[in-house]
């Protein structure tokens, strides 16, 4: 076994887990070390709402809990929530400011699900508003700031998104994991540009109940962490079966962990001939090819096959999406709960201007477009045939998996961008999904692991697909991955406050 | 297909959000953007390809018809911008 870091703040989850389980570690120190970098760390601007209070309060009773020989799961284990889960009492913002006043008087079902088992909140990440991005650049709440830096150079990255927040936080060292959300890459891609793992679960693993919704045929729940083991610890708690919400799947949950070192001998591993796309970097094909030789190297069967409507996936998306998003946020009126204009004329008046003033130009932007999909005259065109395309490249998925259990493929085209660089050219933005939103449409799980860097050291990251509600497959070809990329780059502490 | 301006109006006002008059030229480029870009999904043949209306085979779950909560008015009034015994404040709709 590896020594411990000297710092709990750099432990891994199950480092930190066995640690406090061994009384090695308190509960209470372990949190106060992750409050502290939490709050030495603000110019990342990854947290929207710190709660060291309640962190604290989880933390003494985990330990307590742990004396009297009632150790739970994930006791006294802090982590970070993205600010699109509601949080019982707790500000939940989904980064707009239409809800920046809103206290949820209920939990959301896979935080109830942490607590349950013993975790500790340290608080509310930042995110895209309404998860709708790729830099984190939409959040009313100004964007985060990617713990990292290209070599010799002091310009802002963005940490990619909309999971930006919890995906610096976990980079940084800042939490041991954290919740992220995933609607078209919204924990893979900002994984990928952090160097941390991020998975998307099969659509119905997790129950979508008290997620502000964004897109609901495509939302999911996911862990982002350090370790491929840490995200099979946390999906093992998140996933359950869900009265409140009738998408959540029977099936049973395995033991990820346990199966997470089986090795890949004879597995067999899709190599998608559309993923190999003009416009990614040339870095990103060769980090490709080495991770398909990792795998064939450890006992991998490597097989070609075809996904052929891969091109039509984010078009298709982004059709979708707006359309599921502009009867999702028909909700925000001004009336129940979230931003109310001033002196309205009349109710027309308080509808267009409450709306005005608390959606940002993005999700603006992207209700319209969905308006207009959804509008008589325009469905057939548009919608109806975005979800026709949807079917094709689902089928493609259950065609290649007739010959191969994953697929491996590229996360992102490219690495981090610099805060500004895509904000002004939206399709520029979305073509950052295109790995991974296919994923989403099809109701797949994914899992991206760090697998490089950059000549001038930013992360890369490579994803691996799987079957339906086949995750444990997933994480022992990612965690196959991870062994053989060693990826040890941590980006240099330059946040921390004096 | 492309937007024009009367459109834009025509949307935002669907969407009940405000757009004011110098932002609806913009908005109707930033719209023709995207909608020229998705303009690829007519290249495919979808004939007889039905929609996808679940993304996991499953039965839609039933349940009882019955009432499983209440009681809560307390807390679903509590992040109202405005309210009054239980109600929610609106402008005048009826004359």
């Amino acid at each position: 076994m590896m020594p411990l870091p000297s710092t709990p703040t750099d432990f891994t989850l199950a480092e930190a887990r066995d640690a406090v389980r061994a009384r090695k570690i308190s509960s209470v120190e372990l949190t106060n070390a992750c409050v502290k970098a939490m709050q030495a760390a603000r110019t990342l601007n990854a947290f929207v709402t710190e709660t060291p209070d309640q962190a604290l309060t989880m933390a003494h009773e985990a330990d307590r809990r742990i004396a009297a020989g009632s150790t739970r799961p994930l006791e006294g284990l802090p982590l970070a929530i993205k600010d699109l889960f509601c949080t019982k009492a707790v500000r939940t913002t989904a980064g707009s400011n239409i809800l920046s006043s809103f206290i949820p008087p209920y939990e959301s079902t896979v935080t109830q699900n942490l607590w349950d088992a013993g975790a500790v909140m340290l608080g509310k990440t930042n995110m895209d508003e309404f998860a709708m991005g790729s830099s984190n650049e939409t959040s009313h709440f100004k964007p985060v700031i990617s713990p990292w830096r290209a070599h010799n150079s002091n310009q802002g990255l963005v940490p990619g998104g909309s999971s930006g927040g919890s995906a610096a936080a976990v980079a940084a060292n800042l939490c041991l994991g954290a919740m992220g959300t995933d609607t078209g890459g919204s924990i893979r891609q900002p994984a990928a540009l952090t160097g941390i793992v991020g998975l998307k679960p099969t659509y119905g693993r997790c129950s979508r109940w008290g997620i502000v919704a964004f897109a609901s045929s495509l939302d999911q729940a996911g862990p982002m962490t350090r370790t491929v083991r840490d995200a099979a610890i946390l999906l093992k708690v998140m996933a359950s079966v869900d009265p409140k919400d009738s998408t959540s799947v029977d099936v049973p949950v395995p033991d990820y962990e346990e199966r997470l070192e089986s090795g890949v001998k004879g597995l067999r591993v899709g190599i998608p001939k559309e993923y190999r796309i003009d416009g990614a970097r040339p870095e990103i094909d060769a980090l490709w090819d080495r991770g398909a030789e990792w795998l064939k190297a450890q006992g991998a069967e490597l097989v070609d096959v075809s996904l052929p409507h891969t091109k039509y996936a984010l078009p298709a998306y982004y059709i979708v999406a707006p359309a599921e998003a502009s009867s999702n946020l028909a909700r925000y009126d001004g009336v129940r709960y979230g931003h109310r204009a001033a002196r309205p004329e009349d109710i027309t008046d308080l509808y267009e201007r409450s709306r005005a003033e608390g959606f940002g130009a993005e999700v603006r932007r992207r209700i319209l477009i969905g308006t207009y999909v959804l509008s008589a005259g325009y469905y057939d065109a548009y919608y109806a045939r975005a979800q026709k395309l949807r079917t094709l490249i689902a089928r493609d998925f259950i065609n290649a998996f007739e010959h191969c259990d994953v697929l491996l493929t590229p996360a992102t085209p490219g690495p981090a961008f610099a805060i500004g660089e895509k904000t002004a050219d939206p399709v520029a933005m979305y073509l950052n999904d295109v790995f991974t939103v296919t994923v989403n449409l099809a109701g797949l799980p994914g899992l991206v692991v760090p697998a490089g860097v950059t000549g001038n050291g930013l992360p890369l990251g490579l994803q691996i697909i799987g079957k339906a509600f086949d995750e444990a497959t997933v994480m022992r070809a990612g965690r196959a991955i991870e062994v053989a990329a060693d990826f040890r780059a941590k980006p240099e502490t330059w946040w921390e406050a004096a | 297909m492309s937007v024009d301006q009367d459109t834009v109006r025509r949307i935002a006002r669907l969407a009940r959000i405000a757009l004011d008059e110098e932002r609806v030229g913009p908005m109707m480029h930033e719209l023709n953007g995207i909608l020229a870009w998705a303009e690829q999904l007519a290249e495919v043949d979808v004939t007889d390809v039905p929609p996808m209306t679940s993304v996991v085979e499953q039965q839609l779950k039933m349940r009882e018809d019955g009432v499983t909560e209440g009681g809560n008015a307390d807390a679903l009034m509590a992040n109202a911008p405005e309210a009054e015994d239980h109600f929610f404040v609106v402008p005048k709709v009826v004359e």
